[in-house]
């Protein structure tokens, strides 16, 4: 997925011993290739996904393998906007200008089961996912994603980038643990008796 | 030694005093709305009782009561090293008209702790120097943790809130670089005009 797509690329090999070949390809494909491994990201760290965050970003799974290393603690110099945590309604419109400040193309990237749908926040303070707020490219679910989870929801998008799709994404996981085994797990229902 | 001071209490404001009780050593004291101020101001004044301390202030919603919420506050006496709840009951069966006063002039701690159980529960506390909400914003339509707030009510997303004097840096005098500052808001129950509200 990292190379050029050989579809829209032409190598043309001059005649001649030695000689230097050449590449065409469209200007597009070349400006995608390159955006998408050179993601300068804004860390919108809210709640203990940031953990988890902490721990992609470090060298043991470290992100900057794919070109996304660098922050930019200012929206107006970062593309991708990574929302790790819950947002609550107080705080909606300080994302929402964050997300308006951030120069073009930019992408935003949904980091946890909060920040993707509110998770077990189904409560009066907080959004149910940061998509009521701001358009969305990417969701990585768990709580919190593990790594792995991450980096695919990272490699979605270089993807998406790379081929200019802005239909929004969800990281599957790679093995269902509910499919493989009966866990015993209770049904939970959600009641909602009115008071007389 | 807190059962002395029930009985304390209960002889000193015998009309205002509606129930007591003791459940694992805890008193409770539960009095009239009205004398919720005078039974605090002698809890603390009295060199019996000695209560230096509030511990916690909050309030407890039974909609199927009348009056409907409990007051509750907790106090504790460092130099006697003992407790007692106080309870009052206030406010009808639609949640207006709970009032109660304010224990901020004796107990600077209930300042806070005033202001987030009026924010949950729309309790009012008289006399109170800055009763605002706390917890949540001031557009939030309703009381959140009264027991007929609907669970899956969805509030409705607020604008961004400018703040005056934003390029102004540290140190800020009060209220200044605050979002959510008595600059931006305040207190505004009682006003009828809505046209401030974005």
């Amino acid at each position: 997925m990292g190379e050029l797509k050989q579809t829209s690329t032409h190598i043309v090999e001059p005649g001649g011993a030695g000689g230097a070949a050449f590449t065409t390809t469209r200007f597009e494909a070349v400006l995608a290739w390159a955006q998408k491994y050179s993601l300068f990201m804004y860390p919108f760290v809210t709640a203990c996904c940031g953990m988890e965050f902490m721990a992609v970003s470090s060298p043991r799974y470290d992100f900057s393998r794919f070109g996304s290393e660098a922050p930019r603690f200012s929206p107006r110099q970062s593309d991708l906007l990574w929302v790790v945590g819950t947002i609550t309604q107080r705080q909606a419109p300080i994302l929402k200008r964050i997300y308006e400040q951030m120069a073009e193309p930019k992408w935003v990237l949904a980091f946890g089961t909060c920040a993707s749908c509110g998770g077990f926040y189904d409560n009066y303070a907080c959004v149910a996912g940061v998509d009521k707020v701001i358009p969305c490219d990417v969701y990585v679910p768990g709580c919190p994603p593990r790594p792995e989870a991450v980096l695919d929801g990272l490699m979605l998008l270089q993807d998406k980038i790379q081929t200019g799709n802005r239909k929004p994404a969800i990281v599957k996981p790679r093995q269902d643990p509910v499919v493989e085994q009966n866990l015993g797990l209770v049904q939970l229902r959600k009641s909602r008796t009115s008071i007389a | 030694m807190s059962k002395a001071l029930v009985e304390l209490i209960k002889k000193n404001f015998a009309a205002a005093v509606l129930e007591t009780h003791s459940l694992y050593g805890d008193e409770t004291v539960v009095v009239e709305a009205t004398a919720w101020k005078e039974v605090a101001r002698f809890l603390k004044e009295s060199p019996q009782a000695a209560m230096d301390m509030l511990t916690d202030l909050t309030a407890v919603d039974f909609p199927e009561r009348e009056p409907r919420f409990e007051v509750v506050a907790h106090f504790y006496s460092l130099a006697r090293g003992h407790r007692l709840r106080l309870k009052t009951r206030t406010g009808d069966s639609e949640g207006d008209e709970a009032e109660v006063d304010t224990l901020t002039d004796l107990w600077a701690s209930a300042n806070w702790l005033e202001r987030e159980a009026f924010d949950m529960f729309g309790v009012i506390f008289k006399g109170h120097p800055d009763l605002r909400r706390i917890l949540l914003y001031p557009e939030f339509e309703g009381y959140a943790l009264r027991k007929d707030y609907p669970a899956d009510k969805i509030q409705p997303l607020i604008a961004y809130r400018d703040v005056p004097n934003i390029e102004k840096v540290a140190p800020f005098s009060v209220d200044e670089g605050m979002a959510f500052g008595r600059q931006t808001h305040t207190d505004r129950r009682n006003d009828t005009d809505d046209s401030q509200v974005n």
